[in-house]
């Protein structure tokens, strides 16, 4: 017991211990992001589901003599990744809470930001290992596709392409982690999250078309649609203004709100 | 070592801790003892920051416990043995705390080892684990860090006889060379027969505290005395002006046991028992914790000279 003081000693002589370091804890995260059957299962499915989605429009392509190009499998991947790096996010902050082990990171860190921060951190770690498989199953797709089809490879892809596809995925991961810290529960976020992402854009539109003044704040509130601006065609200023303000609605004002109360509620 | 000042915690009108003050030393073992929902928790929790007070202050070493720099290498904290993921093995749980405070994995096989977890309980998840198990997890995961300081909230809950006896020692050995600790009970024998210091907590209100001696000795009312002739004894006690009465093979007095003791000896009357009446912590813990019956027993103590720990075992 090399910390142990003697009986007259009344104070703690903190200056003996190194703090703890960000690096450690972003390590830490990453780590218990994989040691379980669940978390490890979540990453796991995130590159089988998009090996498998590559499949079906590998053979789509072919059976329909389609042209396909690198491009086409990357926004292919879209799909999968749009869903699943969310849930990953979500899944992150919650199952601290769910599980309850906050109660034993939160009396080793005591500074709950620091703790938020890390996991983040560590999650875009995972995100971008993810996009960087997603991106390798694309170019294997895309050559294979090339070679039995007889066309030539297309790749067409620039560095901004390749820039907007990854802050699309990691705006997808950031959202999710929002949701995930603003409820602090698994399943509520992730229900949230979905009608979020899945219904409210249809009832957007349905708002546009019956109301004019609607139709003219949709575009600065719909998060979703503004993100089409890293899909496809680079677009317009006012296209990029679009996903900064909607951005401001429903990434940063979660994501506050949630670092907001996870700091000052009790951990249960 | 830790320092509770004018603690208080509320929720909405419930007060669950109230004004609460005391001092866990060094070198010592202080039991926190109360029944359920008492407040033990609540300060417990509190004093490692997952509780936000009311109002009050604990500081741990003098400083406020999210000032230290890593404080599981100063404080040892266990609340919740069941607070674990379900799915990590035990190992691994030990594995993450310890990539946190920035200790060697070897660090994790030294403490499996203290608290006897084997090479195959470790690699099974928590999931499967027993109480007493995730208890010796906890307990594992709380000394980890060589801490100076130990928090440890109802660690006895679960563990078997044995498991109890294990704790009681390495507790003992632990503030004997020089540790603070602080251990939480709702049962009065786990914490009696371990803490040097106690504290009893009622309704959120510290309603006895000190050294156990001191406390053992303000629950006594009387002496029970036995000696080979009772009748001489009563005759003696009574022209001393004590009340003696019959009870089971010996007489009961409102006395000290000294003052009996030294009553016999003046008459020449062999005593065969002698010891403090109507006390030990249980009586205690039970008036205490029992409505009307506080203002009784908060009363005066007698002084500690004059009770005789040892006799009530």
């Amino acid at each position: 017991m090399s910390a142990t003081p003697t009986a007259d000693q009344l104070t703690l002589d903190i200056a003996s211990v190194r703090p703890v370091s960000f690096v450690s804890l972003v390590r830490v995260e990453l780590r218990k992001m994989a040691d379980t059957r669940a978390g490890l299962w979540l990453l796991i499915s995130i590159g089988l589901i998009t090996a498998l989605v590559m499949v079906i429009q590998f053979w789509v392509g072919l059976a329909n003599d389609m042209h396909l190009t690198f491009q086409d499998f990357m926004i292919g991947m879209n799909t999968p990744m749009g869903i699943l790096l969310p849930v990953l996010g979500i899944l992150g902050v919650t199952q601290e809470w769910g599980q309850r082990t906050a109660l034993v990171t939160f009396t080793l860190v005591p500074s709950r930001v620091r703790v938020l921060a890390a996991k983040f951190v560590g999650l875009l770690v995972w995100a971008i290992a993810a996009l960087i498989v997603g991106l390798a199953l694309a170019s294997l797709s895309n050559i294979l596709f090339a070679a039995m089809s007889g066309d030539s490879a297309v790749w067409g892809v620039g560095i901004g392409d390749l820039a907007r596809y990854l802050l699309l995925h990691v705006l997808g991961l950031a959202t999710g982690f929002a949701f995930g810290v603003l409820f602090l529960n698994s399943a509520v976020a992730i229900v949230i999250y979905f009608v979020y992402s899945f219904v409210l854009p249809g009832i957007f539109a349905i708002g546009a078309q019956l109301m004019d003044w609607f139709a003219k704040l949709q575009p600065w509130i719909d998060f979703n649609d503004a993100q089409s601006v890293l899909i496809g065609e680079s677009g317009t200023g006012k296209q990029w203004a679009h996903l900064v303000v909607s951005g401001l609605l429903w990434l940063v004002l979660p994501l506050v709100v949630g670092v907001w109360r996870a700091v000052r509620a009790e951990v249960k | 070592m830790i320092t509770v000042s004018g603690l208080t915690k509320k929720y909405g009108a419930f007060t669950a801790v109230d004004h609460v003050d005391f001092m866990c030393r060094p070198g010592r073992v202080t039991g926190f003892l109360g029944p359920n929902g008492a407040g033990k928790t609540t300060t417990m929790r509190v004093m490692v920051g997952l509780t936000p007070p009311t109002s009050g202050t604990v500081t741990i070493g003098g400083h406020r416990f999210a000032d230290l720099p890593n404080p599981g290498r100063l404080v040892g904290v266990l609340l919740d043995a069941s607070a674990q993921h379900a799915g990590r093995t035990g190992r691994e749980v030990l594995a993450i705390s310890a990539a946190t405070m920035g200790l060697p994995s070897t660090r994790v096989d030294e403490m499996l080892e203290v608290v006897g977890l084997n090479a195959t309980e470790a690699k099974r998840r928590v999931r499967n684990y027993s109480l007493g198990m995730r208890q010796r997890l906890g307990i594992a995961n709380a000394l980890l860090g060589e801490p100076s300081v130990l928090i440890l909230d109802e660690p006895a809950n679960g563990l078997d006889p044995a498991g109890i006896r294990w704790m009681r020692d390495l507790l003992s050995s632990y503030a004997a060379r020089g540790g603070t600790v602080l251990l939480s009970s709702h049962l009065l024998h786990e914490v009696e027969q371990v803490a040097d210091d106690m504290l009893l907590i009622d309704q959120g209100r510290i309603v006895a505290g000190g050294d156990k001696a001191t406390l053992l000795a303000s629950t006594h009312t009387g002496a029970l005395v036995t000696s080979t002739d009772n009748a001489a004894l009563a005759a003696a006690l009574a022209e001393a002006g004590l009340t003696a009465a019959p009870s089971g093979a010996g007489l009961s007095v409102n006395a000290e046991p000294l003052q009996v003791g030294t009553i016999a000896a003046r008459h020449q009357i062999v005593l065969s028992d002698l010891r403090p009446d109507g006390g030990g912590l249980e009586s205690l813990f039970m008036s205490l914790t029992s409505e009307g019956q506080r203002d009784v027993l908060q009363g005066d103590p007698v002084p500690a000279g004059a009770s005789s720990e040892g006799a009530h075992r």
